[in-house]
């Protein structure tokens, strides 16, 4: 019962702790919106471990973040080889190929207006449709391995990039466009001097939309079928030998790999669109 | 004046007939490319289904078909065409295939047949919506306990965010199978996976719906003498409203794919995701794609229901644009 007293107190103690940054002098700084939020995890996971040790949770509901720790420590070589199975081969040649072919769509989209009236609708009923589902089918055409997750994935990422990059395409204003035909620009010319470049905040919101759809793509396209690795298969054959805590390494390996991956688009964005408003303010 | 608003109108629809006219055309390109391309996925199976039943087929021995191309297959056996479209298990069935499956699965079998897709479709929705439903409520609650509290600002919001970059789905056949090991199954585990897949979208929407006023709105209650109550409810909650149906219209299609996704590890019992996923272990292409389209039908009915929802509240707040 300690524990428990113990993980009442650790909550009692961060929201103090917290509560005093947040009110107090500093709260407007960075390290005070770099630690709250830090302390806040911390305190959870201090509370997880005191509940989970305090009240014998077992081991098949909820493992602690010890033992999930020292299992992903024990397992690093099997975590990295799912990692470039599933991440690596599946989710980035798929994000790649799907952006890339999306981009290229949406430049013809924006190029003929017949394109644009016909498939935007098209484009944006089917990005809000449970795309995933298409897992079994391009699994039973394209096999077992990385290529099928990759082939899911590209088919998730493609209409919210097109509907977004050919949202972005439009972005420049009637007076700009005007200018460039003043200085009788060709088409590729005020597209590449204006239009690209006043499209590239729209271009890399699709692109980070996509970075989760392409990991929650190539990972459930696992569950469907695999080879005898990955992280989609890891997390399903692990939950059936119950083995918790490889489950819970593995969702960390997914929650690390998710936020660098958005994070380097993220990155990437801030140097390309640097004299966007919402970059500089 | 009329004369101006009639040929405006008239104007309108032509824009809307041209619309419809573009949407019609590329939706026939993408059934006509569907019914090309079903051709050669399925020439191979046809040929051999030929094969075994007598008939001469160019070249006569699977071994020589297996490693040529499909189109030479196809212009060497030009007669084989009509029935890539009509197999029992194609690879890729034809849209005429999927069509009389899903009318066969809906409209002619009792809704209360293990084989109806309406059945196996409510299963699903009814999960979908328990979850939508908690996720939304307890996702409005901590966005107002977010913009009225500092201290939960500052070390939550950082972890909505964050959220939203992970593929926080990996989760779902655990919860699944430790729901199932303390005794819970059935609707609730499934409905706990949507819930959490369309509370953060719902979160991180209406914590920015509710900061929408400006600093001008702000004010100009403050010199009402406002409360915070009052503030809230005549300012925040009104101004939110966009944000809230555009996170909705997220929120509703993640918990589509939470509770499609949470059918998977079960066993394949009853939903859609059961269906897909025996539809896989059997090799019933049929099966997988009417319940492919069944969940796209279902998608689009909610989205459009909220969409509606949206216009219409937009429009007796009169914020429509």
């Amino acid at each position: 019962m300690i524990p428990v007293l113990g993980a009442f107190g650790v909550w009692l103690f961060g929201w103090w702790l917290n509560s005093r940054l947040a009110s107090g002098p500093y709260s407007d700084t960075r390290m005070v919106r770099f630690l709250a939020p830090l302390i806040f995890g911390l305190t959870v996971i201090a509370i997880w471990e005191l509940v989970v040790r305090g009240l014998d949770v077992p081991l098949v509901i909820l493992p602690a973040p010890s033992v999930i720790a020292v299992r992903f420590a024990d397992s690093v070589p099997i975590l990295w080889a799912d990692f470039v199975q599933t991440i690596i081969k599946g989710a980035l040649s798929g994000y790649l190929i799907g952006c890339g072919s999306a981009f290229l769509m949406a430049i013809a989209v924006d190029r003929w207006d017949f394109l644009r009236l016909g498939l935007l609708p098209v484009g944006n009923f089917v990005a809000a449709l449970p795309i995933v589902g298409t897992a079994p089918i391009l699994v039973m055409w394209f096999g077992f391995d990385w290529h099928s997750k990759a082939a899911v994935v590209v088919v998730m990422v493609f209409f919210p990039m097109l509907v977004n990059t050919v949202a972005g395409l439009r972005e420049a204003t009637a007076m700009q466009r005007d200018l460039m035909e003043t200085y009788a620009a060709t088409y590729w010319q005020s597209f590449l001097k204006l239009r690209l470049p006043a499209a590239m905040p729209f271009v890399f919101n699709g692109l980070k939309i996509s970075t989760t759809l392409a990991l929650i793509g190539a990972i459930v396209a696992e569950f469907f079928g695999s080879p005898t690795l990955g992280m989609g298969f890891r997390i399903s054959t692990s939950v059936g030998q119950l083995s918790l805590d490889m489950v819970w390494a593995e969702i960390v390996v997914a929650a690390l790999a998710g936020t660098a991956f958005y994070g380097l688009v993220a990155m990437i964005e801030k140097g390309v669109t640097f004299w966007h408003p919402s970059q500089r303010g | 004046m009329c004369a101006k608003a009639c040929v405006r109108g008239i104007r309108m629809s032509s824009a809307g007939i041209k619309a419809v006219w573009a949407v019609l055309t590329v939706v026939g390109v993408i059934i006509l490319f569907w019914y090309a391309a079903s051709v050669p996925m399925n020439i191979k199976g046809v040929l051999t289904e030929f094969e075994r039943a007598g008939e001469e087929v160019d070249p006569p021995k699977a071994v020589d078909r297996r490693d040529m191309s499909e189109f030479e297959l196809v212009i060497d056996n030009p007669y084989a065409i009509d029935e890539t479209w009509e197999q029992d298990r194609p690879r890729l069935p034809a849209p005429h295939q999927v069509a009389e499956e899903l009318w066969e699965t809906t409209v002619e079998k009792k809704i209360t047949s293990k084989r109806s897709l309406i059945y196996h479709a409510w299963v699903t929705l009814s999960a979908t919506m328990l979850g939508f439903a908690i996720g939304t409520g307890l996702g409005i609650l901590l966005a107002v306990g977010i913009v009225h509290s500092r201290v939960m600002d500052l070390s939550v919001m950082p972890w909505a965010i964050v959220s939203q970059t992970i593929p926080i789905i990996a989760l779902a056949p655990m919860i699944i199978v430790v729901l199932y090991s303390i005794g819970i199954q059935g609707i609730i585990p499934k409905a706990i996976i949507s819930a959490y897949l369309s509370f953060f979208p719902v979160v991180v929407g209406m914590v920015k719906g509710l900061r929408s006023p400006d600093a001008m709105q702000l004010d100009l209650l403050r010199t009402y003498n406002a409360s915070q109550s009052q503030g809230f409810w005549k300012l925040r909650l009104p101004a939110s409203m966009p944000y809230l149906f555009t996170s909705l219209k997220i929120g509703i299609a993640a918990s589509l794919v939470g509770a499609i996704v949470g059918e998977l590890p079960t066993g394949a019992v009853a939903g859609l995701g059961a269906r897909l996923l025996a539809g896989s272990y059997y090799g019933q292409t049929v099966q997988i794609w009417s319940a492919l389209f069944a969940a796209a039908i279902l998608a689009a009915c909610l989205v459009g229901l909220l969409g509606m929802l949206e216009r219409t509240v937009l429009k007796r707040m009169g914020m429509a644009q």
